[in-house]
């Protein structure tokens, strides 16, 4: 279902330190967001409030409204749990359960949720998400080997498919590519144009050029000063944001003068 | 004008001879040490082959001589008892007995336990309530004894009770019901205390080395926190469960003051566990209670018995340390400087 | 071109059209008031069954508290739906297992207190107990004293850490320093360590009396044979620590001192040893810590006594272990008398034992606390030996 997010005012902290703050933004629904800015600027931060993880770190708390379609993620009486069945999320390295097969491995979060669905279902379910991670062909003949034996583009793909199978209105994903060679990184830039057709789909990148090729709309965050708490700065169209930003920061961002 | 590197020394070149001062002795100093350590390591493969060789060669007379004729075995613990493998069968039978019936007990709590303090106690406290049950493996075998004794043998009378009068259908439970609580069960119980610990802190340690990577892999996919174990923690961490409930069964096995205390024995085989006259007794608690007062031969014999315990034991660690093995070489190598 | 895709260019996935349950965010939740009624009234049914039905306190807690979670499972299966129910009842089930460890634990420690204060007095501690026949009353004095097993278990102890401490640590230092790792010397020796480990306490008391029945000759109980014990014990513990401690220490100290032209016997002693030596007192005296509760062996190697005696290498020696074992089981004439000096006895050992460990303890945090801007490792050295010593 396309699914819009809206952020409002939103502040995330560990313990008392504030890593972003007054970050307000639209996302679009079936389309891609890229989140661009220098380390520790809290890209990833803002990400992991997007699908209640930030909470899981030790110390991490959030405020402002995050609205899923109308819907506030952080009203009180939500369940993460739910929330994060809604919006998935796919992370830096490949993260494979290393004790489950391929096919165990995609369906993972979807026997969270359903127990008893039949195996003919299941077969189909798994067959499906991985063609839509664009890896259907390379493992249809060994389904029950081990995730462990799959090469890092391989593994990654293998981790979007277990995102999508639950069918999550949005997928989120943290630097998918920076642990991966260039063959497989365009291999998930592809899939991620392909991916928007179905999901909204919110990426945080450090490659410039990724974001310039991938995503539709850019967000550019960074820290006004060592200790600070990062802010977003500019919100545009890709384009935009690349060839004539508005704010000087972006403008010193994209042209390589820091960061 | 060059430059060249000026050395704070003036330099010159060495005569042949030369050069660090006295090579001779510095030389002897490094072999002299490299020895002693490599001969210390030696020692421990002596130690070892040498209490062997020692319980072998000192057990011996009992193992040979004629257990129905001799007169030194025919009183006392030996009395009666036709050979040496009659002796020691119900002795084995005993230690088996009782310590499965402490890793029954015992593996699901530490197991409880593990999981509590790595991943259900809140975050400040956890090292404290880890120290906590470590202080459990640090209370000496013969306090438990004397707290099973006056504490905890009365405290399950309840129980035992309860169990016989109910269920005494199943051999386990089947009468007659000790007054004194000198019962295996009991014994089970004080044994599974004191192999919780260890356990508890092998699993513990597993439980927390849980890459933080799968477990957000969990929770991501919307996984409550116990489904969250199930698919991150305890998949990786089979082998080191296997583990440390070995090190727990070898330590059950060796256990000697706490049931020497608590139990009230007898040599014969039997799986009740709520009387105190038809217990089976373990090597460890018998030698215990025997060895003072023993003829030579007799003590032989129970020297024998030991050197059956000692093989045993040997073998059981010896299995938990394989299968650790490469969890460990893996953690080794990961934390290496 | 890439060809890494072999996959056929693929069409917009089709959305599979099973009826879902509607997304929702928030899930029903138990009231606020829910668990703690049930608790409340679990507690009620538990005092009944005390009260009313005569059970043991015991038995009305335990039937209160598997009744109170079962009532939260239940309740929360009805309301919150399967998954949530479940994560309650491990919850619960986790709790409950520490609890149940704990008890034994309080119970142990408050049962050797109440039981042995009356003994613990300066007199006790630094008498030796013993009777005596007094002319003019005609009774039989018998006076309260454990000076003989503190003596005695400083002594026996003291001889075991002198035997164990060298040989352990110079294993360690060739096991990591001079070994090579995959040679069959330190792999034979590093299996046989861990396995030493398991050793049951009375087999390395039996090793000892048969060494001196055969050395020395029949019956040759004395303290230093408790010792040759006690260090069969204590020797694979001291190895796995002190190595743990210098794996730790970073081969860039190693090499920093090798280039300046120090040979590896100075390197080791000068810069290896003292860097990790704290935490090689830690493990050290966790070790002595649970050699100083052993029984068996001491009783076997040294036989039995009440006699005060200094000398370790003649006649039997007690300790404040086998004291305690002693007076329980053989009682003198005042059974009372002899049990109160057994739990006095007891009180004694577990105050010793607690020592050792806080003060291993706090060796190891304030290491942990000076090292923690440096040391990169993910545990902090010293804290790395309280692992290995309880193996």
């Amino acid at each position: 279902m396309p699914t819009r997010i809206t952020v409002t005012d939103l502040e995330a902290s560990y313990g008392d330190v504030a890593a972003i703050t007054g970050v307000s933004m639209a996302i679009e629904p079936c389309s891609v967001t890229a989140l661009i800015g220098p380390s520790g600027c809290g890209k990833s931060t803002f990400l992991r409030t997007l699908n209640r993880m930030h909470e899981v770190t030790p110390g991490g708390r959030v405020t402002g409204r995050v609205l899923l379609d109308g819907d506030d993620l952080y009203a009180p009486g939500v369940d993460p749990v739910l929330v994060r069945r809604r919006i998935g999320m796919v992370f830096q390295r490949p993260n494979p359960f290393p004790t489950l097969s391929i096919r165990d491995n995609v369906l993972a979060g979807v026997r969270l949720a359903s127990r008893h669905m039949p195996r003919g279902e299941q077969d189909d379910l798994a067959e499906e998400a991985l063609r839509a991670a664009n890896l259907w062909e390379q493992v249809k003949d060994r389904l029950s080997a081990s995730a462990a034996g799959l090469s890092g583009g391989q593994q990654q793909r293998l981790c979007i498919a277990r995102a999508i199978a639950v069918q999550p209105d949005v997928l989120l994903m943290d630097e998918p590519c920076s642990a991966l060679d260039p063959i497989a990184t365009l291999a998930i830039e592809e899939l991620i144009v392909r991916l928007k057709q179905e999901y909204t789909v919110v990426i945080v990148t450090h490659n410039m050029q990724q974001a310039a090729r991938v995503s539709d709309r850019t967000a550019f965050f960074t820290i006004a000063g060592t200790g600070e708490a990062g802010r977003l700065i500019e919100y545009d169209e890709t384009q935009t944001i690349f060839t004539h930003p508005t704010q000087d920061a972006t403008a010193d961002y994209i042209a390589g003068r820091f960061g | 004008m060059t430059t060249t590197p000026t050395m704070t020394a003036p330099h010159r070149v060495p005569r042949p001879g030369e050069g660090r001062p006295e090579p001779g002795r510095r030389r002897a100093g490094d072999t002299v040490f490299r020895w002693l350590t490599t001969g210390s390591a030696a020692s421990i493969i002596a130690i070892l082959a040498g209490v062997t060789v020692f319980l072998i060669v000192t057990a011996l007379p009992a193992l040979t001589a004629d257990w129905r004729t001799a007169p030194a075995l025919a009183g006392g613990t030996t009395g009666g008892v036709g050979s040496f493998w009659r002796y020691v069968a119900p002795l084995l039978w005993g230690t088996a007995w009782s310590s499965l019936l402490a890793l029954i007990l015992g593996t699901p709590v530490a197991l409880g336990i593990a999981l509590y303090v790595s991943h259900y106690a809140p975050r400040p406290l956890r090292r404290g309530l880890g120290y906590l049950i470590d202080l459990l493996a640090a209370v000496p075998s013969v306090v438990f004894g004397l707290w099973g004794i006056f504490v905890l043998r009365p405290a399950i009378l309840p129980l035992q009770d309860w169990l016989n009068h109910n269920l005494s259908w199943i051999p386990l439970f089947a009468g007659p019901v000790s007054k004194t609580g000198s019962t295996m069960l009991a014994a089970a119980i004080i044994l599974a205390v004191m192999i919780i610990p260890i356990i508890s802190s092998i699993a513990r340690e597993i439980f927390a080395q849980t890459p933080r990577l799968h477990e957000e892999a969990a929770l991501a996919l919307g996984a409550t926190r116990w489904e969250m174990i199930r698919l991150a923690v305890l998949p990786q961490a089979r082998r080191g469960i296997v583990s440390a409930t070995l090190l727990g069964l070898g330590r059950a096995l060796g256990e000697t003051m706490a049931v020497a205390l608590i139990l009230s024995p007898s040599l014969l085989f039997s799986v009740k566990i709520l009387t105190d006259t038809a217990n089976p007794q373990t090597v460890a608690a018998n030698l215990a209670l025997n060895f003072p007062e023993s003829t030579p031969l007799q003590r032989d014999a129970l020297i024998a018995t030991g050197l059956v315990l000692f093989i045993i034991s040997f073998a059981v660690n010896a299995l938990g340390r394989l299968v650790a093995g490469r969890a460990e070489t893996g953690r080794r190598k990961r934390g290496a400087a | 071109m890439i060809t890494a895709i072999a996959e056929t260019p693929h069409q917009a996935p089709h959305r599979d059209v099973r009826p879902q349950a509607p997304a929702r965010l928030t899930a029903r939740t138990l009231p606020y008031a829910a668990r703690p009624s049930i608790v409340a009234a679990a507690t009620v049914l538990g005092a009944a069954a005390v009260f009313v039905g005569g059970a043991s306190i015991a038995g009305g807690l335990a039937l209160a508290a598997v009744a109170g979670t079962a009532g939260v499972v239940v309740a929360s299966l009805v309301v919150e739906g399967r998954r949530r129910a479940t994560d309650r009842m491990v919850h619960a089930l986790m709790t409950a297992a520490f609890v149940l460890a704990v008890i034994p634990l309080v119970s142990l420690l408050a049962t050797v207190v109440n039981k042995g204060w009356a003994s613990l007095s300066w007199q006790f501690i630094t008498q030796t107990g013993g009777t005596a026949f007094d002319p003019t009353t005609l009774k039989v004095l018998t006076t309260a004293g454990a000076w003989q097993a503190v003596v005695g278990t400083l002594i026996i102890t003291g001889i075991a850490v002198a035997l164990s401490v060298p040989i352990g640590v110079l294993t360690a230092i060739y096991l990591v320093e001079y070994a090579n790792p995959r040679g069959w010397m330190a792999r034979t020796t590093t299996f046989l360590v861990d396995v030493m480990t398991g050793i049951p306490s009375i087999v390395a008391g039996l090793f000892a009396f048969s060494l001196a029945s055969l050395l020395v000759g029949p019956k040759a109980f004395s303290g230093f044979s408790a010792s040759v014990a006690l260090s069969v014990l204590m020797i694979p513990i001291v190895v796995r620590s002190t190595e743990e401690m210098l794996r730790i220490v970073p081969d860039d100290l190693r090499e920093a001192s090798l280039a300046l032209g120090a040979t590896k016997v100075v390197t080791t002693l000068r810069i290896v040893l003292p860097t990790a030596a704290t935490g090689i007192l830690t493990g050290v005296m966790l070790a002595v810590s649970r050699i100083v509760g052993e029984t068996a062996p001491i009783f076997i190697a040294a036989s039995f006594t009440d006699n005060f005696s200094a000398d370790p290498f003649h006649g039997p020696m007690q300790t404040l272990p086998v004291m305690a074992y002693a007076n329980y089981k053989f009682p003198g004439t005042d059974i009372a008398a002899s049990y109160q000096s057994a739990w006095g006895a007891a009180l004694l050992l577990v105050l010793l034992v607690v020592a050792l460990n806080l003060a291993a303890r706090l060796t190891a945090r304030l290491v942990s606390g000076a090292r923690r801007g440096r040391s990169s490792a993910r545990r902090t050295p010293a804290e790395a030996s309280m692992r290995d010593t309880h193996p």
